[in-house]
């Protein structure tokens, strides 16, 4: 079948489309965005974490179809390309990046909290940074650093705000 | 492998109808995990994601109409004052990823004992509604669980909505798993106390093949809060044992990889215990016009 979407604000267009597959596959796959990583294909892991609509999702458990005339995000749409987002910049001024592949999943989860709290003309708390984060896992860093990253990305996005 | 995408829910049952085999997608948080690992190959997928009437609550003949495509994070943001128990159970599903995609209806149809939202539908009473192509039924929410993972929804039928009835009074969500997040409960129990009615709502979840109640704890209960519902006096501390034993008692765990029976039932009659402690607690607290 023929998927028809917005991808990072472009609308974008693939054929061939198997009916079963996920969005994950068809971002990584067919639109040569490999960003969004796959690594449980089972929603347990988050690396896969796009927008929908605004939305967070685990891309791996979204149907190709289901994406059909929707808005996705995906890490790669976070900045301009050669640039950086703040949220980028924190995760690797606190070394919250070592493999880097739960990265790119932490980088949307984040930029979704610290947006939704920054409307709300708040910093999270910590109890809240770890709730929003309970969906991506990451192997190597042992998490303190991300917590701080994600502390460190919310002060400057304050900043910024006033 | 067909993909529908039923724009009415007209369409929907009718594309149910004409092909029973067809696999109903919601968040797909069930069933893409299945597809993705090839235990699932439907010949056809409907998507049910574009049906405006599975997106929507609200209030209909003094119930709460919850759209069986409702996502969690909307029964928590949107409902945790009308529907308590169940926004209860709904933030300990899986993660905010989880919890933005899944929906209740998702979780009946799949009917996994394990499920959490159905301890909260069974303690507070809530009904099943199912349509098709012949008609629309209601069916009690403890009578649609028939076997593991087998429900009373017929195979050109689909789930509409779930309707509960707001809360008279207090209800809780306790559930055991191995970390906060992203567990599939070892054990969970919900309860509801019906000061209207005078009567005590429970369920029990992965304690037995399907989500029960526990009956016998339900009317030990109410028969001990003869009196107590106007005073709103203390609940005796063996009351609240016995109640967690009652409950315990109606469970039939097995051993799995999550956790053995004999824990399991330790679990429930403690996890029965603290809920009903906690509830009595609101309830002695709250406004006497509420009940
Ligand atoms: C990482 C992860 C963590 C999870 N954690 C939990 C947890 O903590 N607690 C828990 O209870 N569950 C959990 N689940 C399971 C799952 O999220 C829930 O069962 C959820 O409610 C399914 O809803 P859905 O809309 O995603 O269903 P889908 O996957 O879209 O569908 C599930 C089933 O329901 C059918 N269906 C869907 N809508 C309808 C309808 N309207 N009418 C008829 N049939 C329908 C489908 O055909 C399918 O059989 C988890 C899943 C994942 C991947
Ligand atoms: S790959 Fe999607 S959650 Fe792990
Ligand atoms: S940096 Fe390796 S998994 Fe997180």
């Amino acid at each position: 079948m023929r998927l028809s979407c917005s991808v990072n604000g472009t609308p974008r267009e693939v054929d061939d489309v198997w009916e079963g597959e996920s969005l994950l596959y068809v971002l990584r796959e067919r639109m040569g965005l490999p960003g969004s990583k796959n690594a449980c294909e089972q929603g347990e892991c988050g690396s896969c974490t796009v927008y929908l609509d605004d939305v967070p999702v685990c891309a791996c458990l979204v149907a190709a179809g289901q994406a059909q005339g929707r808005e996705v995000g995906t890490v790669e749409g976070l900045a301009p390309a050669g640039e950086l987002h703040p949220v980028q910049e924190a995760f690797l001024e606190a070394g919250a990046v070592q493999c880097g592949f739960c990265t790119p999943g932490l980088l949307v989860a984040t930029d979704d909290l610290v947006a939704r709290t920054r409307a709300e003309g708040r910093k999270p708390a910590d109890a809240e940074i770890r709730e929003a984060l309970a969906g991506n896992l990451c192997r190597c860093t042992g998490y303190e650093k991300i917590l701080d990253a994600v502390r460190l990305a919310a002060d400057r996005m304050a900043g910024d705000a006033r | 492998m067909d993909f529908l995408q039923p724009a009415t829910w007209a369409e929907a049952l009718e594309a149910k109808a004409a092909a029973r085999e067809a696999v109903p997608i919601a968040g797909g948080t069930d069933v893409m995990v299945a597809v993705n690992f090839g235990r699932l190959r439907p010949t056809t997928l409907i998507d049910l994601t574009r049906v405006p009437e599975l997106q929507e609550w609200g209030l209909d003949d003094g119930a709460v109409r919850l759209g069986a495509g409702v996502p969690y994070a909307r029964v928590i943001t949107e409902l945790g004052g009308r529907l308590p128990g169940l926004a209860m159970a709904a933030r300990t599903i899986g993660s905010p990823q989880i919890r933005n995609r899944g929906t209740v209806g998702g979780n009946l149809a799949t009917a996994s004992p394990a499920g959490d939202a159905h301890p909260a539908l069974l303690a507070a009473g809530a009904e099943v509604e199912v349509a098709s192509v012949r008609g629309t039924r209601r069916i009690p929410v403890s009578e649609f669980y028939r076997g593991v993972k087998r429900s009373a929804l017929a195979d050109d039928e689909l789930i509409a909505a779930v309707r509960i009835r707001p809360p008279a009074g207090p209800q809780q969500y306790s559930k055991i798993g191995t970390r906060n997040a992203m567990v599939i409960a070892v054990a969970a129990f919900g309860l509801a106390l019906h000061p209207d009615r005078r009567a005590v709502g429970t369920g029990i979840g992965s304690a037995a093949p399907t989500p029960r109640r526990a009956p016998e704890a339900e009317e030990f209960l109410a028969g001990e809060l003869d009196g107590l519902w106007e005073s709103r006096g203390e609940l005796p501390a063996a009351t609240a044992g016995r109640f967690g034993e009652l409950v315990a008692a109606a469970a039939a765990p097995i051993d799995d990889v999550r956790g053995t029976a004999a824990y399991r039932v330790h679990a429930l009659s403690v996890m029965a215990r603290r809920t009903l402690t906690w509830a009595w607690a609101d309830y002695r607290k709250g406004d006497p016009t509420c009940a």
